[in-house]
Formats: structure tokens, sequence, C-alpha cells
């Protein structure tokens, strides 16, 4: 109960204290650099336990791993880069991040490469090819928070009118790709940014009764997959073989594992390539085979002691544009662990959500830790900024 | 209470200077506890509660229970000597969709196959849609290793046996095959096929999604071998009497034949062949007509190889005796006003040796229309003729003959002289036993016996003794069957030669030349039948196309069972 109260307290807003005269020298030298050694330390030590795990999903390759590590190295570097660079200038570049993202998504409407039945892909010829739409993950409330981090807060409403544009332009063209996880996932940092700008409870309210009378409609536009992914998530057992499997397989190999596990690489289920999607959004049904509940509650530990950091820092952030991007950033980070872990353990429905930072993928990981690297800069910041 | 109100009233801190209140704060704290509150519920709940539940699912996503297929087991000859074996082979199949899909690594392999690219590209094109075909079956396990070895995806291995049969050719028909999936076909293999095949076993394995083998966890129970199947046959007589016949029915030019030889005492088959034969153990180009055991499965007019038979019926009457004389002029007689039949010459009085040595129609058929009306066909049907063997071998024949009422004069004459009804080779034998045997016949068995059966008296004894006598008078070195005579010993037999019918009539210039044959007459050991179908060049008679290979036949066969010679002068025998 003490840690719960202490752990509130520290969330809560106050006034930066000046550093205590014994602590500033060693803390000033991460100062220097921009970066938190906890948050720091906490995701290196994930992203360890991320490549065990997925060194036994990904059929004990090698290669895999290796490929995995460099593109978390290639993360590391992108976070230690953005936590160079100053909130202010963060919150100067938001707008053009934003308008640069939507003309990319635009560009992807016009002429975005088909892969796997959608169209997501920008090509850069001859350079890469990658998803605007992870982009918007971070500058959808770069520009939330950077618009409302300028007026008064809470929001009036024709600010609320104009937040409502700035998120749903996007939101609509990654839909149409369609990729309504992602969609979803972008519309959820924004409301973020808006809730934590201190919505009054009657716009809550008001719009959650807006989405509620929403849904049919929703539902009515959804696409033939997208409404079977629903309906197997009410009832798995309906199509075993075909949506259901996924999620019967992963319960499976989760709940085999029992309270210890069956030990790392002797996970039948996941050895025998009966998981599905066992190295990129199922990894944590490989966890639980493996490592048992044990070893799942050690990762959900490691992820709630990531957010409570994370949510300390943002807490310490001075002006309204560095809390309200801080907070979004953190709070979408967690929504991404509850989205995966609940989909693979069945009390979600099935959305393209990897497990942040342990999931094999690139550009997630990347996007992410661009997202823990504002954090830390708007941390480390502070004392720089002008009063 | 008092003190709650107070401490509400009087906050201890000064409201936060941010917009977001406190409450908010600690609503957005508990809403994350919850979430993960609820993930560590859900989790806790797989793990803990549902695990038992959930490892039986997971265990009946890997566990399989395979089938280790069952050897099938040996056939053998009366002596042990394999006729049919199983060895192990290797049967490789592949999952079309895992097979490489460039032609480099297609090349490989059908280099490795020894078959050519296109075709095993156009193959696995077939099969494109399904998860299974086979790419070659039955190898050697050494040759099946080697293109294992080339470690190319989806190729996987199936463990069979596949039935060899040393004695080839020798004994085809009667042993018969296998399929590929080593079941029965044709012949005793068929037949016996639930007996050979036994039980497959089965055990509890660890596979993949993919089907492939991880682990073999134990074993439930093992794979019943067949029983093995004992045959009456005697390999070593088989071998010499198929070599006898083919070397006969290749010079004869003749469409094929068969020889049946039977235990006179057991009725045990002691060989059994036909001709044409084929080979079992590779079966390109196999010709179907050679697939049929003729001797059990094929029938024919027996002609007058039957006289003996006929004439038990007379002689257990009183009226006839041995020494009875019948006037066989002028050598024909009219039947019915239609039908003329017709000795080879005019013989005159004939005593009923003399009838069977000259093989009398005539002589026949006067005893036969003597007799009462349904006499043969009685005494015919007391031999087992027109009735099922009862060997159990696929397909035998039960033969025909006519129903024992309102007979015409033609019929009962014909019959007496062998036509007018169907026999099979072995059918005929096993009549004969009756006459070796002191009038007792004994079933055709196919399989080794170990006490011979009780059969039944079916001629009296002193008739069938009678008959033997005047049997071994057909064979002398003065006679037409002198052809038949086996040095050493003495035989009692019956020629045969009879028009081949074919499509409601009879064949001018088609015959089957056949011999009938005991010995040694002193103590009946083998009843032998020897058919040649349809001989050219000449000669047709059954007493010098099939008496020759009764004789070698037989005198071999009396030699490696070390039967001693009852005629003691072979130069007396020889003199003329």
């Amino acid at each position: 109960m003490t840690v719960l109260s202490d752990l509130t307290r520290s969330l809560r807003a106050r006034p930066v204290r000046p550093p205590q005269s014994g602590m500033s020298r060693r803390k000033s030298l991460w100062m220097r650099v921009h970066l938190d050694p906890w948050l720091l330390l906490l995701l290196v030590v994930l992203m360890g336990a991320g490549l065990i795990v997925l060194y036994s999903a990904s059929g004990q390759s090698m290669a895999v791993v290796e490929a995995q590590a460099i593109r978390l190295g290639v993360a590391l570097v992108v976070m230690a880069g953005l936590a160079q660079l100053s909130p202010v200038t963060l919150m100067r570049w938001a707008p053009l991040a934003y308008g640069g993202t939507l003309l990319m998504l635009v560009a992807v409407e016009v002429m975005g490469d088909v892969g796997m039945g959608a169209k997501r892909w920008l090509i850069i010829p001859g350079v890469m090819r990658f998803q605007p739409s992870e982009l918007m993950k971070l500058a959808m409330p770069m520009m939330l928070a950077a618009y409302l981090g300028r007026r008064q807060l809470p929001p009036r409403v024709p600010d609320l009118m104009v937040c409502a544009l700035i998120l749903a332009l996007p939101v609509v063209l990654i839909a149409r790709q369609p990729d309504l996880g992602t969609s979803l996932l972008v519309a959820t940092a924004a409301v973020f940014v808006v809730l934590l700008a201190g919505l009054s409870w009657r716009f809550i309210a008001f719009f959650s009764v807006l989405i509620a009378s929403a849904l049919p409609l929703l539902w009515m536009n959804m696409h033939d997959y997208q409404r079977q992914r629903v309906l197997t998530f009410l009832n798995p057992e309906s199509d075993p073989l075909g949506a259901g499997w996924n999620i019967i397989q992963s319960t499976t190999a989760i709940g085999s594992g029992g309270v210890f596990g069956k030990g790392w690489l002797e996970g039948t289920q996941s050895q025998l390539e009966f998981l599905p999607e066992r190295h990129t959004d199922f990894i944590v049904a490989v966890l639980g085979e493996e490592f048992g509940l044990i070893g799942m509650l050690a990762v959900l530990c490691l992820y709630l002691l990531i957010v409570a950091r994370g949510l300390w820092l943002s807490n310490g952030a001075q002006d309204s544009f560095g809390r309200l991007l801080a907070g979004s950033i953190i709070l979408t980070f967690f929504i991404y662990v509850f989205v995966n872990v609940g989909m693979v353990s069945g009390i979600l429905p099935v959305v393209g959500v990897p497990l942040p930072l342990v999931s094999y993928g690139g550009t997630s990981s990347v996007t992410l830790m661009a997202g823990f690297g504002i954090l830390m800069s708007i941390h480390s910041h502070r004392r720089l900024l002008p009063r | 209470m008092s003190t709650t109100q107070r401490r509400a009233a009087t906050p201890r801190r000064p409201p936060p200077s941010a917009p977001l209140g406190a409450f908010r704060y600690r609503l957005m704290l508990g809403l994350i506890l919850l979430a993960l509150g609820m993930l560590g519920a859900r989790i806790a709940y797989l793990h803990v509660i549902d695990r038992s539940f959930l490892q039986g699912q997971g265990d009946a996503r890997t566990l399989r229970v395979e089938s280790i297929s069952a050897h099938r087991g040996m056939i053998t000859d009366r002596n042990g000597e394999p006729l049919a074996i199983s060895t192990p082979v290797v049967s490789l199949w592949a999952n079309p969709q895992e097979l490489p899909p460039d032609d480099i690594q297609r090349l490989v392999l059908a280099r490795a196959l020894d078959v050519d690219l296109d075709d095993l590209n156009a193959r696995i094109a077939r099969y494109s849609e399904r998860e299974f075909m086979y790419l070659r079956r039955q190898m050697t396990p050494a040759d099946a290793q080697e293109i294992l070895d080339l470690n190319l995806p989806g190729i996987y291995r199936q463990l069979e046996y596949r039935r060899y049969y040393p004695s080839g050719e020798a004994s085809a028909q009667l042993l018969g095959v296998t399929n590929v999936d080593d079941r029965g076909q044709e012949g005793l293999e068929l037949a016996y096929n639930n007996y050979l095949s036994g039980t497959p076993g089965k055990r509890r394995v660890l596979k993949d999604r993919r089907g492939r083998l991880v682990r073999d966890l134990h074993l439930l129970k093992e794979a019943d071998p067949g029983g093995e199947l004992v045959l009456a046959m005697d390999q070593r007589l088989q071998y010499m009497a198929y070599r006898e016949l083919k070397a006969a029915v290749q010079e004869r030019d003749a469409d094929g034949g068969t020889l049946v030889m039977m235990d006179a005492r057991t009725g045990e088959v002691l060989a059994m062949a036909n001709q044409p034969s084929y080979n079992p153990n590779n079966r390109a180009g196999l010709d179907p007509r050679s697939l049929r055991n003729q001797a059990i499965v094929d029938v024919f007019e027996p002609g007058s190889v039957m006289k003996p038979l006929a004439m038990s019926a007379a002689l257990e009457t009183d009226r006839y005796s041995p020494d009875t004389v019948v006037d066989t002029s002028p050598g024909w007689m009219r039947l019915d006003n239609r039908f003329t039949i017709r000795d080879f010459r005019n013989y005159g009085k004939l005593s009923m040796a003399g009838i069977l040595r000259k093989s009398s129609n005539i002589g026949m058929s006067r005893i036969a229309l003597d007799l009462p009306e349904t006499a043969v066909v009685d005494t015919y049907r007391r031999l087992g003729l027109g009735q099922s063997p009862g060997t159990g071998f696929p397909g035998e024949a039960d033969g025909s003959l006519p129903a024992p009422v309102r007979l015409a004069d033609s019929q009962r004459a014909s019959l007496a002289y062998g036509y007018g009804l169907s026999v099979s080779a072995l059918q005929l034998a096993s009549a004969y036993t009756a006459i070796a045997n002191h009038g007792r016949r004994l079933p055709a068995s196919l399989l080794k016996l170990d006490e011979p059966p009780e059969g039944s008296v079916v001629i009296e004894p002193q008739v069938a003794d009678e008959l033997l006598g005047m049997m071994e008078q057909v064979v002398q070195p003065d006679t037409g069957a002198h052809r038949g005579v086996v040095p050493g010993y003495r035989v009692a037999g019956k020629t045969g030669t009879v028009h081949k019918a074919s499509g409601g009539g009879y064949e001018e210039d088609a015959y089957r030349g056949l011999f009938v044959g005991i010995a040694p007459a002193s103590d009946p050991r083998l009843v032998t039948v020897v058919m040649i179908d349809h001989p050219r060049g000449g000669d047709y008679y059954g007493g010098l196309v099939a008496a020759p290979v009764f004789s070698t036949v037989v005198g071999n066969a009396l030699r490696l069972l070390d039967v001693p010679p009852d005629q003691e002068t072979l130069s007396s025998a020889d003199a003329p």
C-alpha cells in the first residue's frame, strides 16, 4: 500500500525540485547525454529477454536473432539521437513532421505498394520500403501536444474541434489502407493527449456515447476479415481451423506451460510449429509455454516498471507540450503491451499489434524507441528550458 | 467518523498546479493496474486453472499414434523351403507443397530417382494441390537413403515390406501375388490374406505440424506378424514338374499345359504347374492369361481319361467283372438317330481291360447303356466332379455334370467316355485317388496336413483294386500309352485325347492331350494328371504328348521321394 501511494505521489504533477548536491554530479553526467539511466536499463533488460525468447521462437535461428539485435541497436541509436533534441525543437518541428507524414499517407493512398492484401507500404526506389502509418504514431501526439501546448488548458470547444480534425485526417487515411489496428492505435495516442490536457467529464461522457453509437456504423464499414476477427474473438471455437486457429493455438501454448513452463527451447507447441506467427505477434505464447506463469509475470512486471518510470518522467515535464507528449507516448506504449498480451491470451480480438521490443520486427521497435528518446529529451532538457 | 470528515474537509496538500487533477492521475494509474491485473488473472487462469485441459489439447496436437506395419507371414513348401518372403523396403514420398520449386534442386532429385526432369515436374504439378505423392515405391533401404541424404525439403520415407518369390515362375499361379500395398491379389496370397497379414502394431510419437517425426515416445503394441503358411507342395517336385511341362509345351508348340501331382495317401498337392507362367518378381509386360492357375480354375472335357472311373460303375454291379467280354463290332454305333460314335477301328470283342487298353468308345457306350440310367453320373458325382473341390483357392472351378434326370442315350454313352461334362485337372486327380486308395477318395489339399484326411469310400475297395490292375495293363511297353512307362516302377494310367470345344461345337484340328497315372501301381504314392493344351505339329494324342511328361516327372519324383522300385527287372520291362 505504501508503495502504491508513493508511486501515486511521485506520479502526481509537482514542481521540479533542485537536485540534491550529492547526487548532482552523477545525475548531471546522464543529464549531459540526455539519457535516463533507469529507463535505459529497463529497456535493455527487456530487449535482452526478448532476444532470448526470439531465439526459441524463431526455431533457434541465430540469423533472426542477429538481425533483430541489429535493429534494436539502430533503435537505441535513434533513441539516443532524438534525446539530444530539445523539446523546443521538437515542438517547432511537430507540424512539419505531421504534415509530411500526412502527405506520405496521401501518397500511399494514391500510389502505395500492395502487400499482404493491404496498401500500406511506400517505396522510395532503391532506398527503402516503409509504412508511413508507423511514423504517424509519433507525429500525431507531437502535433496535438504542440497545438494544445500553446493553448489554454483545459482546452475549449474550438480547440477540440481542431484536435478532432488533426486526429481524423490520418486515422481515416490509415483505416482506408485498410489497417484498422494501426489507425486505432494512432487514434489512441491522440486521445491520450487530449485526455491528459484535461478534458472535462462532460466531454468524456459525450464522446463515450458518440463512440458507442458509432460502433454499429464502424461494423458496417468493416472489411469481412475484420468482422471475422471480432466474431472469432467472441467465439474462437466457431472456426477452429480458420480464423480461430491462432487464438486456440496460442492459449493452448500458454496454458500447457503451467506455472514453471516447459523450459527454454522445450515448448512443443511453439517448437513444433503449431503456433502461428510465433516470432512476431504471438511471441508471448512462446514465452508462456516455455517459461510458464513465472516468466509471463516477470515480463509483465518489466513492462509495468517501464511504464511507471515513463509516467514519472512525464510528470517531471515543465511545460504542457512535454507533459502531454510524454504522457501520451508512455500510455500508448502500455496500450501496445495490453493489446498484444490480451490478444494472445484470448481476452481481446486478434489485431496485428506486436509485443513492444520483443516481437521480431524493425519499424515498430524504431518507432517505440524514438518515442522513448523524446521522453528522455523532455526529461533531460528540463533546466535548459526558459521558464 | 468525525476524523474522516475533518480530513476530507482540510486537504493536506494544496491542489496540484498542473491542470490534470490528482483524481485523474489516480484513476489513470488505477486503470493501468486494473488492465495489468486483468492480463495477470487471465494468464494465471490459463496457466493454472485451464492447464490440464490445455496441456491435453497441446498433446493432442503433437502426440500421434503411428502404425507399425506387420511382417507378412512367409509361405513355405512342405519342407520349410521359402516360397514367398517379405523383405523390408523403403518407399519415398513427398509433400508437393514443400518440394523445392527451383529447377536445379529438382534436377538433382530427378537424377537421383533416375527419372526425366520433365516427367517429375509434370507429376509434381499434377499433385500440386495435395500434400502427399509417392516419389518411388519399394526401393532398397540403401538406395532410398542416398536420396534422403540429399537433404531436399519435403521428402519423407515410409517403411514397407515387399514380397519376393524365390521360386519365381515355377509356382507363380499357385502362390499368387500381393499388390504394392502388401495385400494379396491372387492365388493363395489372396485366399489366406488375413492369416498372412497379421495385425499392425502401434507406437506413440511426437510429430510437428508438418507431420515429421520428432521423437519416438513409446511402443503401445508390438506388430503381430502374420502367420506362416506351409503348403503341401514339395518345391523339388514343383521345380522339376514345371521344367518338364514347360519343355513339353515348348516342344509341342502348345497353347499351354497343366500338371497336378497329388499324394495318393493324403490328397496333398505335391506339385501344381501351369503353362504359360510369369515371373511374380517382375510383373512388367505380364500377360493376364498367365495369371490363371489353370489346374484349379479352368475346366475342360476330360475325354477317355474318364473311362476307368465310368467302368467302376459297371464293375460294382453283379453283371460285370474284369473278365466280362463286350462286343464292340462294327466299331461304330448310332444313338438317338442323330449322333454316330466310332472307335479308331473295329476292335471286335474286348474284355473290360481291353476296352481300357484300346480306349474303345463303343465298348464304354455299350456298358453305359446297359447300366441304370444315372449310374455313371452318380459315380462321377460321388467322385467329387461337378462340385467344389473345397481348397478355398480363389476362383476354383466346380466343373459341370448333367443333372441325373432324363438322360438321353447319347448323353449316357458320351459321359462314359468323358464327353458332356467338364472337370478341372485338380478334380480329376482327386477323383483318381479313389482308385489309388482302395476306393477311398481324398479331397485335394493345397496345405500340408498333419494327418491324412478321412476321405470317404466311393468305390468298392475290390473294384478299385481291379481297376488299378486294369489301368496297369494300359501302360505297357507294347500299348499306345507306352510312353507313360516309368522305368523301375509299375504304372497304372490312362490316356485321353479330346477335341477342344469351341462356340457350340468341336474344333476340327485342336486337341487336348491328357494322361492320368498312378505310381507305383503295387502301392500307389502319386496320382498325376498331365494336360497339354492344343499341341501343334502332328502329334496330339495324349499318349504321345502328355505321357512322356508323366514318365519323366513321376520317375524323378519317385526317386526324389525315395520310393523303392517295384519292378525288379528293367530288362524284362524293356523287352517287347
